[in-house]
């Protein structure tokens, strides 16, 4: 009876889950979903303290200190991060999710009555193929968002690393892991459990290590399906519906994010987990170097065109948040506000550096939510602006995208800037983008470019409001 | 054929499958604007891979098993919890905080 009260318990902590991620259909929601979360998770934590029925004083001295240090630092962390920095931080939480399964499927292998899955020697075939597969993927999990940290955090340089053979080692790396886990499977050996902890390890290095920094939101969002995918498969051997049901949410969700980011920069999903991209693009663009004669203007230009300007479109790329300019670029709006230009914020899918990241920086700057627009839903909306204002983003304006079938980006979805009486280009030079391409754009007769720090420049043209 | 027991894995993978489902439908229906909140918060829930950090530290010594597979598990289990808590707390905190900045023109304007 017991059992299936909890069997319950675990199953309404997996609707919890469901409801907090639907929560997130609009901002008002989002936070009373985020609380079903925490409501499902005290749960399916409650439940499993009550079946495990501890007696002795270690363990709940073990239990009280691990939670209190890893909450500490959890709770530290959630306050202290710069939204800048999300990515990395996530990135970050995916290896440890992905560790975590590592160290649980080691522990049901050694202990494996605790979870009820039989006898050290004799563990049910199925749970060690469940057991393996969720190691395996934990393992690559852990590994590979590790790099991608080190990527993102700017630790090791984000350009991709290839070496020759690269492509067969992957596969014959592959095919050792299917063997090994057959061997796990077949004989219950703690050695092959550990080989393929190993291994999986170094797959996880191995495939990340060839994709470049442009490619990053698809990475972050594949290890965050693959995080899903190892916490279900420890879910199947723990036998736990809350697990099950959190691992398909969260594979699934992973899934859809990195078909959406590629989709944002027009790349099959195959050719990023190939990778490579990023490297050879902007060695073949920096070898051409462009002489063409640009119009330039100054912030007082600047300032006097968007104040006399009926409306004005705003769209922010990442640069704008490295330069920390987003709260510049709020105040300038109210000024702009006080003349009675209507504004807009639009972002592209892959405006920052991870799915809606750019979002996050705009809300943080006290950007109202209903004044920033995607992609799809303010393009058309160009060609009636008066001015569209471009601050750190580059080839996500690029209209080769849509004319040059030669460009590497041709076919990305890309803002329609041009269509607008006059384009504003905050940059510090006339340096090609993230992915390396020149931008013909700032050659343009109703284009200005204001060269200068993005902070700088909006501060300069605050005041010159 | 007897009226065989459908085993429990099959009932297992039919929620799992479902749940894809469901995964697929819910996650569509998110706004671009929260993809961040998104993936900080299926960070935090799939930390719920902490129930099997906790059954690991609550492993007794002397059932079953030996003391020595017992320790093991117990450390192993002590470290998953750890990592574990860091996510859940951080996760669901973070989310919190980003959560908190999207506010709404109206809402703004009464402030200022």
């Amino acid at each position: 009876m017991t059992v299936n009260l909890a069997a319950l318990a675990y199953l309404i902590a997996g609707v919890l889950f469901i409801l907090a991620l639907r929560g997130l259909s609009s901002p008002e929601t989002s936070r009373r979903g985020n609380v079903f979360g925490m409501i499902g998770m005290a749960l399916a934590v409650a439940v499993t303290l009550y079946l495990a029925g501890i007696r002795d004083a270690l363990t709940w001295g073990l239990i009280i200190v691990a939670v209190g240090i890893g909450g500490g630092i959890g709770a530290v962390i959630a306050r202290r991060i710069p939204m800048t920095a999300m990515p990395q931080l996530v990135a970050a939480f995916h290896s440890l999710v992905g560790m975590a399964a590592v160290l649980v499927a080691a522990s049901a292998l050694y202990t494996p009555e605790a979870y009820g899955i039989g006898t050290v020697g004799s563990i049910r075939v199925a749970s060690l193929v469940e057991m393996s597969l969720g190691v395996a993927i934990g393992a690559i999990t852990f590994t590979g968002s590790v790099v991608a940290f080190t990527k993102l955090q700017g630790l090791v340089s984000g350009a991709p690393v290839v070496f020759p053979g690269q492509h067969p080692l992957n596969a014959l790396l592959g095919i050792v892991m299917v063997a090994l886990i057959v061997w796990l499977c077949a004989t219950e050996s703690h050695t092959a459990f550990w080989a393929l902890t190993i291994l999986a390890f170094a797959i996880g290095v191995l495939i990340i290590i060839p994709i470049g920094g442009a490619d990053m939101p698809v990475v972050i969002s594949m290890l965050n399906s693959y995080s899903g995918w190892a916490a279900a498969g420890i879910g199947f051997t723990l036998e736990n519906t809350a697990l099950i049901i959190t691992g398909a949410l969260v594979g699934s969700s992973g899934a859809i994010l990195s078909y959406i980011m590629c989709k944002g920069m027009n790349r099959s999903f195959f050719s990023v987990i190939l990778g490579g991209f990023g490297g050879e693009v902007s060695a073949a663009a920096g070898a051409q170097a462009e002489t063409r004669p640009v119009k330039q203007g100054s912030a007082e230009d600047a300032a006097f065109i968007m104040k006399n300007a009926g409306s004005v479109i705003i769209v922010p790329g990442y640069g704008m948040a490295v330069a920390q300019a987003q709260h510049a670029l709020r105040e300038m709006v109210d000024a702009l506000k006080e003349h009675g230009v209507r504004i807009k914020y639009a972002i592209h899918p892959v405006a920052g550096r991870m799915p809606g990241h750019m979002n996050v920086l705009l809300a943080e700057a006290d950007v109202p939510y209903d004044e920033v627009f995607e992609l799809e839903d303010i393009n058309s909306e160009f060609s009636q602006t008066d001015v569209a204002f471009v601050i750190g983003a580059n080839d996500v304006t690029n209209p080769a995208a849509k004319t040059d079938p030669s460009s590497p980006i041709y076919g990305m979805p890309v803002l329609d800037v041009e269509k607008s009486r006059t384009v504003l280009f905050v940059k510090r030079s006339l340096a090609s983008g993230y992915a390396g391409i020149e931008n013909e754009l700032f050659f343009r007769d109703n284009t200005m470019m204001l060269f200068a720090d993005a902070k700088k420049m909006v501060e300069d043209i605050v005041k010159a409001i | 054929m007897e009226a065989a027991q459908i085993d429990p894995f099959v009932f297992r993978l039919s929620i799992f499958v479902l749940a894809i489902f469901v995964g697929y439908y819910v996650v569509w229906s998110v706004t671009p604007a929260l993809h961040t909140p998104l993936m900080s918060v299926t960070n935090a829930i799939s930390s719920v891979i902490v129930v099997g950090a906790l059954l690991a530290v609550a492993v007794e010594f002397g059932t079953g098993a030996d003391d020595d597979a017992a320790l093991v598990s117990k450390i192993l289990g002590f470290l998953a919890l750890v990592l574990a808590s860091v996510n859940i707390f951080g996760g669901f905190l973070v989310t919190q905080r980003m959560l908190g900045m999207y506010k709404k023109k109206e809402t703004k304007r009464q402030d200022a």
